[in-house]
C-alpha cells in the first residue's frame, strides 16, 4: 500500500470532471421535475446531445460550438417527448424509456463516421498567477469552462427556483397544475419550455463526455450516466444545491476508489466498486430526512378539461 | 418480405425433409459484447464477419448482434439467431460460455464457437488467441521505456485471459528493468469510455508513463495523449490513430482466416468440435507496427522476441518462475503447459496487490 502515491489536489480536480456530466444532466432534469414531468429519456438524450456536440466540434473546429450544437440537439430530441406526452397525452414513463431507446439508437446512426477522429481541444481557464498558486490553483483555476458553466448553472436554477416569480409558477405548474392553470397559466407551455431546458442540460452533459472527459466518440459511451443523474434527482429531494453535492460525491468516490486501487490499498475491490452508489445514496437518504417531498403533480398528465 | 421469408421456410423444410438437398446460404450469425464501433475487440470481430463475406459472397448470410450484455439477455439473443436459422454462431466473450452450452443443447444440429472460454459439447468448439504472447512483447518495451518505472494496467475482470496477460507482461518488464512497478486497476467493465479514461488517468497521476489496458475502447489511449509523455499500447485492434505517440504499438487479434475456416468447416459437413488456441505463429495474434517513438535498439530487442516467440523456440511461459507468494511454478527451463495458462488465478511473484475474487 502506498497512499503517498495519491495526490490529492489532482484528485479533487479530476473528481469535478467525472461529475460534471452527472451534474448538468441533473440539474436540467430537476427542472423538468418540478415542473411536473417526469422524464426517464435522460440517457438518450445525453447520449445524441454527445455525438451532436462531437459531429459539430470537429466540423467547425470549434469546441463552443459544439456545445452549442450538443444542447441544441438534446433540446429537439426532447421535442419528441413533448409530442409525445404534452400533445398526444401519453404515458411519461413509457415515452421517456422509448426517448432513451431512440437515443442510443440515433446516436450509433449519427455516429458512423466520427469513430476515430479525435475531437478539437477545450481550452483550459489559464489566469496568470491564480492558476499558478499551489493546491487552489489546480482545483478551483484551471478547469475547462465548461465546469465552472456546471456550478453556475446549479446556482442559477437555485436562484429562479426560489426567488424568481418565474420559479415560483414553475413550481407551481408541478404541484398543482390544475391550480395553476385556473389562475391563468399556461401549463403546457411551461412544461414544453422546462422539458426542453432537461434536453439541452442532458445534451450539454453528453457533450462534455465526449468532448472533454473521454474525449473521443465511441457508440453508448454515456453508459449508465442518465439513469444515474435520475436517481440523483429523487435523492437530492429536486434540491438543486443537492444534486451538486450528490454529482460530486459520486464523481468523487468514483476517482478516489480507482486511486485506491492503484494505490493497492487491501480493500476488496468488488467493495470499491460499489462504494460511489451506496455513500451517494446513503448521504442524500440521510440529507432528505426533512420533509421535502416530491412536486404533487409529477409525472401526471395534464389536460385542461380535466 | 413475408413472400421470401415464407419461400426460404418452405426451402428448409425441403431441404431438412430430403436430407440431401444442399442449402442454399449457409447463416452464420455473430454476438458481440460492445458496439461494432468500438475500434478494439469487437471492431476486430466484425471485420472477421466481412471477411467471410467477403470469402464467400453469395454462399453465405452474415447477422450479427451488438452490445448483448453477458448474461440472460446473450441466451435470448441466441437463441433467436438460431430460430431464425443460423447454421454456425459465433459468441464473443468470456461471459457467454454458459448461455452458449446452455443454447447448444437446445440446438444440437446449430454449430456454436466461443471465444476465449474452455466449455466444449458435441456442437461447441472454443477458440482463443494467446494475447499473452503479444504481452510479452508489450512487455519489454514497457520496461524499457518507462522513466518513472511505474507501469499502470488497466484489467476489465479477474479472468484467467487477463490475469495471464498481466504475468506475461510483467516478467518481460522486468527481465529488462528489475525496478518496475505494475499497478493495477480494474474497471470491471469491458467497454465503458469514460470508466476506462478515469482509470487511465488515475493511473497517470500515480506516477505511471506506461499505460497498458485490457478493456475494450480506445479511451485509455486518448487520456495518455492529453497527458503527454505517456505510452499506450492498442489493445484486440491497431488503434493506428494514436500512433506515433501515445500509442507505440499494439496487439492486433486476427480472427478472418479461423471465422473462414470454420464456415468452411459448416459448409462442407466436417466441422467438428475443436479447442482452438493459437499466437503469434499461426497468426491470429499480431503485434502492430512499433513506431518511431520507440528507440531502435528496443524495437529491435522486442521483435526479437516476437520472432522467437513466433518460431517456437521461446515461450512467455519459462522458468524459473516463483508464483507471487513465493511458492515455485517452474523449474529452471521448464515451461507453463495450456491447463496452467488456460485457468491462471495466481501471480507470479513481484506483482503487488490481490487479485480479486
Amino acid at each position: 500500500m502506498d497512499l503517498s502515491a495519491i495526490n490529492p489536489v489532482l484528485l479533487v480536480a479530476s473528481l469535478m470532471v467525472a461529475a460534471t456530466p452527472l451534474l448538468l444532466a441533473a440539474i436540467g432534469e430537476l427542472v423538468v421535475e418540478r415542473a411536473g414531468v417526469l422524464n426517464l429519456g435522460v440517457e438518450g438524450m445525453m447520449i445524441v446531445g454527445a455525438i451532436s456536440g462531437f459531429a459539430i466540434a470537429v466540423e467547425t473546429g470549434s469546441p463552443w460550438l459544439g456545445f452549442i450544437g450538443a444542447a441544441v440537439g438534446g433540446a429537439i430530441l426532447s421535442l419528441l417527448f413533448v409530442v409525445l406526452t404534452q400533445v398526444a397525452l401519453a404515458n411519461q414513463v413509457a415515452s421517456g424509456l422509448a426517448l432513451t431507446l431512440f437515443g442510443l439508437g440515433l446516436s450509433a446512426l449519427m455516429g458512423q463516421s466520427y469513430v476515430g477522429i479525435k475531437p478539437p481541444a477545450m481550452g483550459k481557464l489559464d489566469i496568470p498567477v491564480l492558476s499558478d498558486l499551489p493546491v487552489v490553483g489546480p482545483i478551483l483555476f484551471s478547469h475547462d469552462l465548461v465546469l465552472y458553466l456546471g456550478i453556475a448553472l446549479t446556482g442559477a436554477v437555485w436562484w429562479m427556483l426560489k426567488y424568481s416569480r418565474a420559479g415560483l409558477i414553475l413550481r407551481a405548474v408541478g404541484e398543482n397544475h390544475d391550480a395553476a392553470h385556473a389562475l391563468g397559466y399556461k401549463v403546457i407551455r411551461i412544461r414544453v419550455m422546462a422539458i426542453m431546458f432537461g434536453g439541452a442540460c442532458a445534451g450539454l452533459g453528453g457533450a462534455y463526455i465526449s468532448l472533454i472527459r473521454v474525449p473521443q466518440w465511441t457508440e453508448g459511451m454515456t453508459a449508465g450516466v442518465g439513469w444515474i443523474a435520475l436517481a440523483l434527482v429523487v435523492f437530492a429531494s429536486w434540491k438543486p444545491w443537492r444534486a451538486l453535492l450528490g454529482a460530486y460525491l459520486f464523481g468523487g468516490v468514483t476517482v478516489i476508489q480507482l486511486n485506491l486501487q492503484a494505490a493497492g490499498v487491501a480493500i476488496p475491490v468488488e467493495y470499491l466498486a460499489m462504494s460511489p452508489y451506496v455513500i451517494t445514496i446513503l448521504v442524500l437518504v440521510i440529507l432528505s430526512a426533512d420533509k421535502s417531498s416530491a412536486p404533487a403533480s409529477l409525472g401526471r398528465t395534464f389536460h385542461a378539461s380535466h | 418480405m413475408k413472400f421470401t421469408s415464407l419461400l426460404a421456410t418452405a426451402a428448409m423444410a425441403l431441404g431438412l425433409a430430403t436430407g440431401a438437398m444442399a442449402q442454399d446460404k449457409t447463416k452464420v450469425g455473430f454476438v458481440y459484447v460492445g458496439p461494432v464501433g468500438d475500434g478494439g475487440w469487437t471492431y476486430e470481430h466484425n471485420k472477421g464477419r466481412l471477411a467471410v463475406e467477403e470469402h464467400f459472397g453469395d454462399k453465405v448470410e452474415t447477422v450479427f448482434v451488438e452490445s448483448v450484455p453477458e448474461g440472460p439477455d446473450a441466451e435470448r439473443v441466441m437463441t433467436q439467431m438460431a430460430l431464425e436459422g443460423a447454421d454456425l454462431i459465433f459468441t464473443t466473450s468470456f461471459g457467454y460460455m454458459d448461455p452458449t452450452i446452455n443454447v447448444a443443447k437446445k440446438f444440437p444440429k446449430v454449430k456454436f464457437e466461443h471465444a476465449t472460454g474452455y466449455k466444449t459439447a458435441p456442437n461447441v468448439s472454443v477458440y482463443s488467441a494467446r494475447f499473452y504472447e503479444g504481452r510479452a512483447v508489450q512487455g519489454t518495451i514497457a520496461g524499457r521505456m518507462t522513466k518513472s518505472n511505474v507501469v499502470g494496467y488497466i484489467g476489465s475482470y479477474p479472468i484467467p485471459e487477463v490475469i495471464r496477460g498481466i504475468n506475461s507482461a510483467f516478467i518481460h518488464a522486468r527481465k529488462v528493468n528489475p525496478d518496475v512497478q505494475f499497478k493495477i486497476v480494474w474497471a470491471y467493465t469491458w467497454f465503458d469510455p469514460a470508466k476506462e479514461a478515469d482509470a487511465a488517468k488515475v493511473l497517470i497521476e500515480q506516477g505511471a508513463d506506461v499505460i497498458l489496458q485490457h478493456t475494450d475502447s480506445t479511451a485509455p489511449q486518448a487520456a495518455a495523449q492529453a497527458a503527454g509523455n505517456v505510452i499506450t499500447f492498442g489493445q484486440a485492434s491497431d488503434m493506428s490513430e494514436y500512433a506515433p505517440m501515445p500509442r507505440v504499438s499494439s496487439i492486433i487479434d486476427n480472427w478472418a482466416p479461423y471465422y473462414i475456416a470454420r464456415t468452411q468447416a459448416v459448409m462442407d459437413g466436417s466441422w467438428a468440435t475443436v479447442n482452438t488456441w493459437d499466437g503469434i505463429g499461426a497468426g491470429m495474434v499480431g503485434i502492430g507496427e512499433i513506431s518511431d517513438a520507440v528507440p531502435a535498439e528496443v524495437k529491435a530487442e522486442a521483435l526479437a522476441l516476437k520472432d522467437a516467440i513466433a518460431s517456437g523456440s521461446y515461450h512467455p511461459f519459462t522458468g524459473p518462475l516463483k508464483k507471487q507468494d513465493g511458492s515455485d511454478w517452474l523449474a529452471e527451463g521448464e515451461t507453463a503447459d495450456d491447463g496452467t495458462l488456460a485457468g491462471m488465478n495466481f501471480y507470479v511473484e513481484g506483482i503487488e496487490g490481490d487479485i480479486p475474487n
